[in-house]
Order: C-alpha cells, then structure tokens, then sequence
C-alpha cells in the first residue's frame, strides 16, 4: 500500500514540477522575445502598433491592417505589423486608461475617447484632427424584421403599435445601444416640434416594448436571430447587413425608417503612448490611411459608410440614402447626451426605477 | 470515528451485499433520479454546445481549432493553468494543514476569507488587480516607469486566475481533513516520525482523493475563466486571449458555430484531465 | 486546554504552513481586497450610502441573493443524491457520469449562458414544451436560478463525495446489523458526517451564484428591478466610467457575502460540536 502511494505521490509531484518548470521557461522565453521586439521597434526597423478597437470591426481592421502595411512598405520601406483588440467600447477605452498601451484607438463613440482625453493620454481636440469628426466611416441605426415584415414596421411610430416585441440592448452596458436609443430620441423630436415631455414619453412607450435588455449588441442580435424572440431587432446598419450576410437573407430583412442618426464612430492617436513609443508617424499616417481611396473602400466592403465622395458613389447601391441627424444638432455633444441621458438617475433610468 | 481507516474501492461492493435484497428499489430509484438530474442540469447544456459547434460541419470545426488565433489562446490558456494550479494546490495543503490540525483563535475568519474569492464576482476580481496595478492604481506610477506590465500581459492574467480558483483545493481538503482528525498523525510523531515523513507517509495518502478533486476542480476553473481574466487581458489577439476570450470574439464575430468548437476544445481539455485523474486513481488503487 | 497545547506541540509545522497560508492569501486575496475598500476616489460615506441603497440596487441585490440561495439549496439536495449515488452504487456509465461533475466550471460561463438559454427560451427545447403551459423560465429569476445550479453542482458534489468515499462502510453496517432502519442510519450515523461538507459545498454555491455574472446575463433578461443582477449593475457603472459607484456595490455585494459565509462557517463549528 505505502509503495504505492508513493508512486502515487511521485506522479503528483512530477506533474506539478514540470507545470512549473515549462510555465517559468515559458515565461521568461516570451519576456525576452517581447523585449527584443521592443527594442527592434524603437530602432525603426520594424515597427508595431496596437490598435484598440470595439467588437465589430475584426474583419475591417484584419483586412486594413494589410491594406496598411503594404503601403507602409511600399512608401517608407519599414516594415509594419499590427496587433489588435477587440471587446466592448467602454472597456477596451477603461483598459487604455488603466494601462493598456494603444498607439491608436478606433471605438464605437466619442464619449469612450472624451474619456481617455480627460486623463490626459489623448491631448485635446483630437476631434478636429482628422475630417468629418474624426470618423472615417459611419453608420446608422436600421431595423431588422422577420422575413416579409410580419408586423408591418417601416418606422420608429410602428414600434410601439400594440403587439411589437422590440430587441434593442441596454444602453447603460452597451455603447452601441445608446446610438439607438438616440436614434429613437431624435426621431420623437422632430415629431413632436423638439418637445422633449413627448419625446421622453416616445421611447419609455419604445422601451415598455423591450422584453429582453442584452448587454451588448451582439447577446440582443443572438436573442432576436437565434432565440426568435422579438419582431424587430434595432441595429446599426453595419451589424445589420452584416448579419443578413452571415445568417441568411432568407431569413430576415432590414428596414430603414423616415428618419436616423448619424453613428460616428471615432478614431485617435494616444498621444502619451505613441511619443513614448516613437509611433507617432506610422500612427498618424494609419489613421489618416483610413481615408484614403483603398482605406473607404475596405470600409464600404465591410458595411460601413464610407465618407469620401468617390467611395460614396461607387457604394451607392449599398447604403440607402435617408434623412439622418448627428449627434452633434440634436444633443450638443456625447457628455451632454451621456449625462441626461444615460448617467445614474438620468432619463433612461427614470423609464425604469420611478422617480424618487 | 476520526482515526479512521479510508477504505476506499472496498466500500462499494460491501455495501452491496448490506442492501441485498429487500432495498433494491431504493437504489434503483436514487441511482434514476441522479442520472436524470445530470441528464438535466449538466448533459443537456453540454449537448447544445457540440450540437451547436457542428452545426456547420466538421470543416468548420476544425477549421475554427486550426486557427493560429486559437492555437495561441490555447497555448495561454496551458500556460495559466500550468502556473496556477501548482501554485494553488500547494497553498491549499499548507492552508488546510494549519486550519484542521492545530486550534487557534479566528479560524472560522481564515476560512471564510480563504471562501471569500467565490463570492466575489468576477468582475470586481478583474477590478482589483486594475486598481492596484493599472495606470491609478497603487503600484501603476512605480510600474510604469520601469517598464513593467502586469495587467494587460501575462502575469495580470495568472493574478486574476490564482484569484478566481484560490480556494478550490484548500477547499476540498478541510472538510475531509478535519473529517479524519490528528490522531494518526500524532501516533506517528509519537513513534518518532519527523514532520514532513508524517505528511508524505500519514496524511496525504490520507487526503489523496481530496487533493485530486480540489486540483482537478482548480484545474478545470483555471482552463475556464472568462469574467475576471477579460478585465486584465487587454484582449489583445494573438497574445493575451485565453481560450475563453477567444470564444467570445468568435461569438461577437456572428461566428457561432467556430465559438462553440472553441469551447468544446475546453471541455475536451477538461476531459483530459479528468483522465488523467482516473489513470492514477487506477494506479494507486491496483 | 491541556489537550490543545499538548497538541500544538506535538505536532509540527504550524508556523510554517500558517506563515505560508497567510501570506499567501494576503498577496493574493487580501491586499488587492484592500484597494477596492480603499479605492475612495469620489466616494463620500453619503456618496456610499446613496448607491448602496438607491432602490434599483437593492432590487438588484434582491435577486441576486434570492436565486443564488435556492440554487445552493436545490444544489445541496441533488449534489447529495448525485455523491451517495456515484460514491454507493455501481451501475453503467457512472465512470462517464462522474467525470462529467467538473465540466460546468471548465466551460467558460459566456457560453454555458448562451448555451442554457438556447434550452429555456421559447423557441428552444425545453422552453417550447413549456410555453403551451404558461411557463417561462428563460428571462425570468427560474432561469437565473437553473444558470446558477449548473455554476454551483459541481461544489456540492465534490465535496460531499471525498468524505462519503473516505466514511467507513463498518459503521453503517454495524448500526444496520444492530437493527437499526436504512433512514435511521441514515439520519444518526451519516448525517453527522455528511453536514459540514453539505454546508461547505451549500456556502461554496452560494457565494459563487451571489457573484456570478456570464452565464447569467444570458439568460435573466436583466429587466431593472426584476431580473436585474447586482453585478450586472457593478458593470453598467464601469461603462460610465463611475468606479465610485462601482466600487460601493461591490463592496455591499462583498460584505453580504462575507457575513453570510462567516455565519455559514461557525453555523458548521457550532454542529459539529454538537453532533459529536
């Protein structure tokens, strides 16, 4: 019995030797190989940057970020890879401002970069520095309906007609929500002669017709696509063509109404990380790249609406024309909307918890 | 009672003979009501995810473990594991140690701050380690200046999973410790044992089963955390997503079917270890 | 007390495994701890009172508490049948059943919520058989709580099933051939045994659900007031870049469950001495 519990106990001990030896070789092998790398990068050989982004951009950026680095070569010579991360837009904006070291950020609103400016790791203004608000693509909001539109939705009033399960995701958890829920804001003012009592009483109907508040945009387009649960899922138009794509046209269609706002998602420099890391210039010309004729055109293939005019014309087809109203006209800008809107105790919440 | 004997793989089949005949139904009835509860509560969720990752056809599944991404996540998530689980195992003997044989005053406060990471969601453990290493944090300034990365790069990863499977193993052994008490141990120090013969010899022949579980449970928690690892990654591809996180970029990508292979990878692996675990359980037993 | 210094001393090592333990567990569990309670930025005790008791947390811790609790108690129940069941009987497929316990915790918990309410909603498989009968469970505090069983059975078995292995058939079979009923035994010779783990693993699930937050929010819903959990609440602060309010319902979240698993953890002390 003994005998064998010691081969017992020396099978245990190997194991968790050899974890440990491979984990700490492991490790200090990677050290190294980050380190040389950073060195390599400070020498302008080879250059690296990290792009912080929000979820949905993975198939935009994986084909940019080889569109870029073939310029990058073919113009300055240097070679350029580029790492990317993906997640929500106000966590991956939380990680840049706890630490993580982005040479650029590409989120899914300006209040994500506002914040990374206030701690003074974007410098001021980054907002003019590249055109049309720093946003090198757009989007909008749309509707997806069941195939053939059942329900008969064509616009934001038909939401809230008796009967109409509406998907939309928490615009307190979700960046991209609050573009819709700003969406449906707008549109009630122009309704109603900009009064804002009207307005607030639209989307609390809007929202009474929510069953189901997912946290991110892509829980409400599971729930609404695969749970079959809703009439109308509202959406940017990128996720949303992209989902016709990727689930089936068969199966869905996408609606635009009357009237949309305009989604900017923004991008910018970090300005204390690319000076520290000596980036600045590959940084830049990555985001001004975007602009460019190739830069749009991956844009417009990926379901975003491109900004520059040849681009615009050769998409046409894609993307419907329709009245849409920015950020900017309707609300000021993205601190004033966050703080009446979506802060604690601001008027989404008051839909909710009555007030006290 | 405490000094007991284990008597491991003789208690069964004795036991079979104590319930022959006239309470047969009675272990019939149970042993259906347990597998319908397993059936119910673990088997069904477990089918809808391989139903679901072949949804799209084996091409797709193996395409979506081919992927480079995915093999470097999974090359992460061996590495995590592979650090913390020693790490955790060997406080949890040390843990269990102090708290079963000896008595001392707030030893109900130890254990409940050893319980105290379950409790916590993992959010909030991804938080903490943000706010004592991250750029505001305590240590964020010293840190930043000698160019060092804790968060957002491997070592905040392995923090947040020693955090989130800290107790596993400490865990399983107090209660089967204390179970058997002291006085095995005590005879062999009375008969003149040191003390790391008496634990080698005594007690972790003793606590084995124990021990095995708590590092298989760690093992398998370590390999599967996703809330607390997601705050420190960084997610950056490539290089800080673990497997778990590399499930949710395929699932925020509409890529469904590919996400759900990927998380079959980790029961795959779980059932590797689980493996493993019945081969030294054969092992020791035979 | 003569008995417990004799103890001490005779046997080793208590200095340096209750060192290593406490030194461990203060660079990993408590010093982190520490700058959550100490993270004040912005946060006033009116500050910390306001979130911690503003209606829709409360709300919030409701639920949570509320479904983590009856899923430990429904975990204790079918975690002791399962244990007994695997430990007792033999039967085909228990090797396969057994190993399957552990497979909750290595799957990440995104996907066991994805993958739970694809089951419980009304076009899934169990959902739609419900549906016809008035029963929701997806989206509904049911559906948190069977989220939260899968999360916490593991905890419950395994830790039942160590002592059950390690408790000696010999008892039982003396009280049986003493006369005394299959219950009886039961209830006066196991029981006593099998309590403390049943309470650790009942604590373990417990204060695992209380702070769960993948797979459940899937599967809740998360309607304000309703199905809305406290962690979820905790992320929706983060998002407005508030880690003073963060900060205060996780420290809420934090000393309910210490309270509650101190008092779990002394309940266990206190019936031990009892029993025995």
């Amino acid at each position: 019995m003994s005998k064998l519990n010691q081969k017992f106990i020396v099978g245990l001990v190997f194991i968790m030797v050899t974890g440990m030896l491979a984990a700490c070789g492991d490790k200090s092998g990677s050290d190294t190989a980050s380190a040389g790398a950073a060195k390599e990068g400070a020498a302008a050989k080879e250059v690296e940057l990290l792009n912080v982004s929000y979820d949905p951009t993975r198939e935009l950026y994986e084909q940019y970020n080889k569109a870029f680095a073939a310029y990058w070569l073919k113009e300055k010579g240097q070679k350029v890879t580029i790492k990317q991360s993906h997640g929500g837009s106000g966590k991956q904006s939380r990680s840049v401002i706890d630490g993580l070291e982005a040479d650029v950020v590409t989120l899914a609103l300006g209040y994500d970069i506002d914040a990374i400016q206030h701690e003074g790791l974007i410098n001021e203004g980054w907002q003019k520095k590249y055109e049309h608000n720093s946003s090198p693509y757009t989007s909008t909001i749309v509707f997806l309906v069941r195939k053939g539109n059942p329900k008969g939705i064509h616009d934001w009033n038909d939401l809230i007609k008796d009967g109409v399960e509406v998907i939309t995701p928490n615009p307190k958890t979700s960046g991209g929500a609050r573009w819709n829920y700003l969406a449906a804001w707008g549109y009630a003012l122009q309704q109603n002669n900009n009064d804002e009592a009207k307005a607030q009483e639209f989307v609390k109907q809007l929202f009474a017709h929510v069953p189901v508040l997912d946290t991110g945009a892509r829980g409400a387009t599971t729930t609404f696509t695969e749970r079959g649960i809703g009439d109308v899922l509202i959406a940017w138009e990128n996720e949303a063509l992209l989902s016709l794509k990727e689930l089936g046209s068969d199966k869905f269609e996408v609606v635009y109404p009357s009237v949309s706002i305009l989604a900017e998602p923004p991008v910018a420099v970090v300005d204390k990380v690319v000076d520290k890391r000596g980036t600045r210039e590959v940084a830049e010309a990555y985001l001004k790249y975007l602009y460019s004729e190739e830069g749009q055109t991956i844009a417009a293939e990926n379901y975003y609406r491109p900004t520059l005019e040849s681009v615009k014309t050769k998409f046409a087809n894609e993307f419907k024309d329709i009245k849409l109203f920015t950020i900017d006209e309707l609300f000021g800008d993205w601190a004033q909307a966050q703080n009446k809107h979506f802060n604690d105790g601001g008027i989404f919440d008051q839909i909710y918890v009555p007030k006290g | 009672m405490a000094g007991s004997v284990p008597m491991i793989g003789q208690t069964s089949p004795r036991n079979e003979k104590l319930t022959v005949p006239k309470r047969r139904w009675v272990k019939n009835v149970l042993i259906v009501a347990a597998v319908l509860v397993l059936i119910w509560l673990i088997v069904l969720p477990l089918a809808v995810v391989l139903t679901e990752s072949l949804k799209k056809g084996w091409d797709v599944y193996i395409a979506a473990l081919r992927d480079p991404d995915a093999l470097s996540a999974l090359k992460l998530t061996l590495l995590v594991a592979a650090i913390t689980v020693p790490l955790n195992t060997i406080f949890g003997i040390a843990a269990a140690w102090a708290i079963t044989k000896f008595k001392f005053r707030g030893r109900q406060l130890l254990i409940t701050l050893i319980d105290l990471p379950f409790s916590i969601s993992p959010v909030v453990a991804g938080l903490i380690y943000v706010l004592v290493f991250g750029s505001h944090g305590w240590l964020g300034p010293w840190l930043k200046e000698h160019d060092i990365h804790i968060i957002f790069a491997l070592p905040g990863i392995v923090l947040a999973t020693l955090f989130v499977t800290f107790p596993f193993v400490a865990r399983e052994l107090i209660p089967l410790m204390e179970d058997q008490g002291s006085q095995e141990e005590e005879a062999a120090v009375t008969l003149g044992a040191r003390g790391w013969q008496v634990f080698w010899r005594v007690t972790l022949p003793n606590i084995k089963w124990g021990l095995l579980y708590g590092i298989v449970l760690c093992n398998a928690r370590a390999m599967g955390e996703f809330g607390a690892v997601s705050v420190v990654s960084g997610h950056i591809r490539g290089e800080t997503n673990t497997l778990p996180l590399h499930v949710e970029i395929l699932y925020n990508e509409y890529q469904f079917s590919a996400s759900f292979a990927v998380a079959s990878l980790l029961l795959l692996l779980a059932v590797i270890t689980l493996v493993l675990k019945s081969w030294f359980t054969r092992k020791s037993v035979h | 007390m003569n008995t417990q210094a004799s103890q001490r001393r005779l046997l080793p090592g208590f200095g340096l495994t209750m060192g290593y333990t406490v030194f461990y567990l203060s660079l990993i569990v408590l010093v982190p701890l520490s700058a959550l309670l100490l993270n004040s930025t912005g946060l006033t005790w009116a500050k910390f009172w306001d979130v911690a008791t503003d209606p829709r947390v409360v709300a919030s811790y409701r639920v949570s508490l509320t479904t983590a609790a009856a899923a430990a108690v429904a975990n204790t129940g079918f975690g002791l049948l399962i244990a007994w069941v695997l430990v007792r009987y033999e039967f085909p497929g228990k090797r396969i059943f057994d190993a399957m316990i552990d497979l909750p915790f290595a799957l990440p918990t995104a996907v066991a919520g994805v993958a739970l309410t694809a089951i419980y909603s009304q076009h899934g498989w169990i959902g739609s058989l419900l549906e016809p009968l008035g029963i929701k469970i997806a989206f509904t505090t049911v559906g948190i709580t069977i989220a939260l069983m899968f999360i916490g059975i593991p905890f419950v078995v395994r830790t039942v099933q160590p002592v059950l292995q390690d408790l000696e058939a010999d008892v039982e079979e003396a009280a049986a051939t003493l006369g005394a009923g299959r219950w009886r035994t039961f209830r006066s010779v196991l029981l006593p045994y099998l309590i403390p783990p049943l309470l650790t693993g009942f604590a373990l699930a417990f204060s695992r659900g209380i702070g769960e937050y993948g797979s459940v929010i899937f599967i809740s819903g998360n309607m304000p007031m309703r199905t809305e959990i406290a962690p979820l609440l905790i992320m929706s602060k983060l998002e407005q870049y508030d880690y003073a309010g963060a900060v205060a319902v996780a420290i809420m979240l934090l000393l309910i469950s210490f309270v509650l698993l101190l008092v779990i953890n002394s309940l266990q002390k206190w019936m031990r001495r009892t029993s025995r």
